[in-house]
């Protein structure tokens, strides 16, 4: 049966993330995610999964790997500090290809900041926060609702592809409450890494013919393969051989490429007839949803194009919206971050306005009105 | 129609537990209902900030732009945000001083007096104040919020909690009377 | 060795350790202590970090995991706390251990998580060709360290006890029977333990410092090295420029995956069905 509750964005993830059959969280405290930990701690062992509190977020980032690999779904939540911490297992993660999700509640830096003020200043470091190229899905829920949505999704991704998977939330999401219409939780569809039938001659790191992905197997189940953090050709083992290097990582980034025309997610508002076009996601959308609408009632035609997939961007469809616009406004609460990407995928067809916040405070609508109305940023 | 509340204060005081109550209570009227808040590094003390918007339709921003009704109960919270009110009306605990500068429309209400003194317990204060904005904003029915009460409540304290809630109805009954 | 061998990689040897390397030994008498065990190789992951040492999971033949610096006691962590039933040992260096990973080593020690850790110390950063780490005496040589090292080292087996470890035992690669025989008595213990192997680097630690050949270097543990229990009866005098091997402290304490599976069992009991978490979430904090 379908539920309604009043529901706060970082329960929501956790729901979600229990009803994508989460079975082992660590993690470190940290505002404005902490609830997220909270809620695990106290559910988990429920369902016979496991909870630990690590000594820190590189810990708990090397632990919910380890969990991974045991065959557990496993996930972390943390905020912009810790995120930078986790972001040489991230890498671990991408390269050895274990599924994990990370939910990362931003809030305003760099440094320490402002804990309990959100931001959007970690679109590029969801993207490119470790070293080297790697392939990694950044989804980013607009209401409490989509951090239920998106967490469930963000496991079904990692699970699918192999890879790490960052559900990028912010402190307005986060700790906002907001009613929630719950689907009945058998309904939701769940999925799991594909597994090989038997040790006899398994490869852990050879692409499966059906999808690229290679076939995993859960530690202790007598496959005895190796796992490391260096190049490997298919068996596992290191190589220091630059063919192999090069097939590796042509073949992990492949893995994103090709999944993005099924993993894309977008919303839309009034985009049909819009000669003006705001491109928002997460919080300042809600800000931009209300602007678009304000709008609207005063006879602009203007619409809004919202990407739930950040990482890899849902190109096409923008690139096809913008070309019967004449403007494109980008409100983001950093200095210009998913912008450098829209602006990319749009080119020339349209001239793209940055609109910039990071005072701590979520957009006013009537900001982002006075900017599709022609005003000055 | 869209209704905007914001209940403020200081840390400690429970505004954030009033402010759930108060959104709980909307969603069970089959209502639209979002609550957020903003706060500081301290767990007791500092300014503290519930907003709820309530709405028959989809609320789009979920912060309090303009609100209908702001709930001080702290001098500083009066003067910071009291000094913000347009066309809402302030609901300002009776301990606290009237500034003429706030020129928005304000009703005293004896909120901390009658939690600790009438009910001997100053932490349902929260409970009261929300009794009385709800009793004078109509938003909700009283009967609607003693279930969002009670669901949210510590268990054990229901019936406290309970009496606060009645008690700030009768608080706003008498504000009413007074506008 | 026949029995030892089936619990190698075969096809993966020979190892890229340096002639001379005590980090065979030491791989070698761990082996030996799982063989002598009968343990069943499909259920043991063997976890370690980077370094010369780290590499010595990829030559056995069971779930091998070679993780990023200094994080293989989390990792294991992950696994052990995953899997109660596997069992979990971390191979790892002095810099791996207790510089980079120090912080994860006290923790997992605190947690008495049933993790077996087997340090090779050989003082030195090896696969950086040779910084001091935090266990290179005081006054040797290492390529940060050229005018000598001033800073002080640690002492394993004290930092484990105190940060809560219920095994701890030194040996060296020259000792190696001792060796295996701690590693045997470390596995069976149900808690953290720890066992520090001394290992020769003869490359960068032994070179820098003038101390001669592999052979040399296995003399000079030979004649420093006094054990415990011999010690106990030893004068101050006598025990002057000499260092400890042997059990050092084997006291058993309740395990965590498994004080975490009794707490699990408990709350089953008591919230037999699930109805998705909803609850009162405290504000405040950094």
């Amino acid at each position: 049966m379908p539920s309604v509750k009043l529901m706060q964005g970082n329960e929501a993830c956790t729901l979600g993330a229990l009803t994508a059959g989460l079975d082992f969280f660590a993690g470190y405290p940290i505002t404005p995610s902490t609830e997220i930990a909270e809620l695990c701690a106290e559910e988990l062992p429920k369902v016979g999964g496991k909870f630990i509190q690590m000594e820190d977020e590189i810990a708990s980032m090397a632990a919910i790997i380890g969990a991974s690999l045991t065959g557990r779904k496993a996930m972390t939540a943390t905020s912009g500090p810790g995120f930078s911490l986790m972001q040489e297992n991230i890498g671990y993660a991408s390269l050895a290809e274990v599924p994990v999700v990370i939910i990362n509640v931003q809030r305003v830096g760099p440094s320490t900041g402002m804990p309990t003020s959100p931001s959007q200043g970690e679109v590029m470091q969801a993207r490119w926060g470790t070293h080297g190229d790697h392939p990694v899905v950044v989804l980013a829920p607009g209401n409490v609702k989509e951090c239920f949505d998106l967490t469930v999704k963000a496991f079904n991704i990692a699970e699918d592809y192999r890879i790490p998977v960052v559900v990028l939330t912010d402190e307005v999401i986060g700790h906002m409450r907001e009613k929630v219409v719950l689907p009945d939780f058998e309904t939701v569809k769940v999925t799991r890494r594909k597994a090989p039938a038997s040790p006899g001659g398994y490869k852990p790191y050879e692409a499966d013919p059906d999808g690229g992905v290679p076939l995993m197997a859960s530690f202790g189940q007598g496959y005895r393969y190796h796992v490391t953090g260096l190049f490997h050709d298919e068996t596992g083992f290191p190589s220091n051989r630059g063919d192999v290097a090069d097939v590796l990582i042509r073949r992990l980034m492949k893995k994103v490429e090709n999944a993005e025309p099924l993993i894309r997610d977008y919303a839309t508002e009034s985009i049909e007839d819009c000669e003006i076009l705001v491109v928002a996601f997460g919080s300042s959308a809600m800000s931009s949803l209300s602007a678009v609408r304000q709008a609207r009632a005063k006879g602009i035609k203007v619409g809004l194009f919202r990407p739930k997939t950040i990482w890899p961007f849902p190109e096409e469809p923008l690139r096809e919206l913008s070309s019967q616009v004449k403007r494109v406004i980008v409100p983001e609460m950093n200095l210009g971050q998913l912008v450098l990407e829209i602006e990319r995928v749009i080119g020339c067809r349209a001239p793209v306005e940055r609109l910039s916040k990071v005072n701590g405070e979520l957009f006013k609508p009537e900001e982002i009105l006075f900017v599709i109305m022609g005003g000055e940023k | 129609m869209r209704t905007e509340f914001r209940l403020s204060g200081s840390g400690g005081q429970g505004l954030l537990l009033a402010g759930i109550v108060l959104a709980e209570a909307a969603i069970l009227e089959d209502k639209n209902a979002v609550q957020t808040q903003s706060y500081g590094p301290e767990a007791r003390g500092g300014a503290s900030k519930a907003e709820v918007v309530i709405s028959d339709v989809d609320i789009d921003y979920p912060k309090a732009t303009d609100p209908d009704f702001l709930l001080a109960l702290t001098p500083e919270s009066y003067k910071t945000y009291g000094a913000l009110m347009n066309k809402g009306l302030i609901i300002v605990d009776e301990s606290v001083i009237l500034s003429d500068e706030i020129t928005a429309r304000t009703v005293r209400v004896p909120i901390l007096k009658t939690a600790s003194e009438d009910l001997g317990k100053k932490v349902v204060a929260n409970i009261v104040a929300l009794g009385a904005l709800a009793g004078i904003s109509g938003i909700v029915g009283e009967k609607t919020l003693e279930l969002a009460v009670r669901h949210r409540v510590p268990k054990g304290t229901e019936d406290l909690n309970l009496s606060a809630l009645r008690r700030g109805f009768e608080l706003a009954e008498t504000a009413k009377a007074s506008l | 060795m026949s029995d030892s061998l089936k619990y190698f990689r075969e096809n993966r040897l020979p190892h890229i350790w340096c002639p001379g390397c005590g980090h065979g030994t030491v791989t070698g008498a761990l082996v030996r202590a799982i063989a002598k065990l009968k343990l069943d190789k499909n259920k043991i992951v063997v976890v370690s970090g980077i370094g010369c040492s780290s590499r010595a999971p990829g030559y056995l033949d069971f779930d091998t995991l070679h993780t990023t610096h200094g994080r293989a006691l989390a990792f294991a962590t992950g696994i052990k706390l995953s899997r109660p039933e596997l069992k979990v040992i971390v191979m790892t260096g002095d810099g791996d251990c207790t510089a980079i990973g120090g912080n994860h080593f006290i923790h997992a020690a605190r947690r008495n998580i049933d993790i077996t850790t087997i340090l090779m110390n050989n003082n030195i950063y090896g696969m950086t060709s040779g910084q001091y780490s935090p266990m290179t005496p005081k006054g040797m040589l290492g390529t940060t360290a050229p005018y000598g090292n001033t800073e002080r080292s640690f002492d394993l087996a004290k930092l484990s006890i105190a940060a809560g470890a219920t095994y701890v035992a030194r040996a060296t690669a020259y000792h190696a029977v001792l060796l295996e025989e701690l590693i045997e008595k470390a596995l069976l213990n149900p808690g953290f333990s720890v066992v520090e192997a001394l290992s020769q680097c003869p490359t960068y630690y032994g070179r820098k410092n003038k101390l001669g050949t592999p052979v040399d270097m296995m003399t000079w543990f030979k004649d420093h090295a006094v054990n415990i229990k011999a010690a106990a009866v030893m004068s101050p005098e006598k025990l002057e420029g000499k260092f400890l091997i042997g059990e050092m402290h084997n006291s058993p304490e309740p395990e965590f995956t498994a004080e975490y599976s009794a707490l699990a069992e408990g709350v089953r009991r008591k919230f037999d069905s699930f109805q998705g978490g909803l609850r009162e979430c405290a504000q405040n904090s950094d």
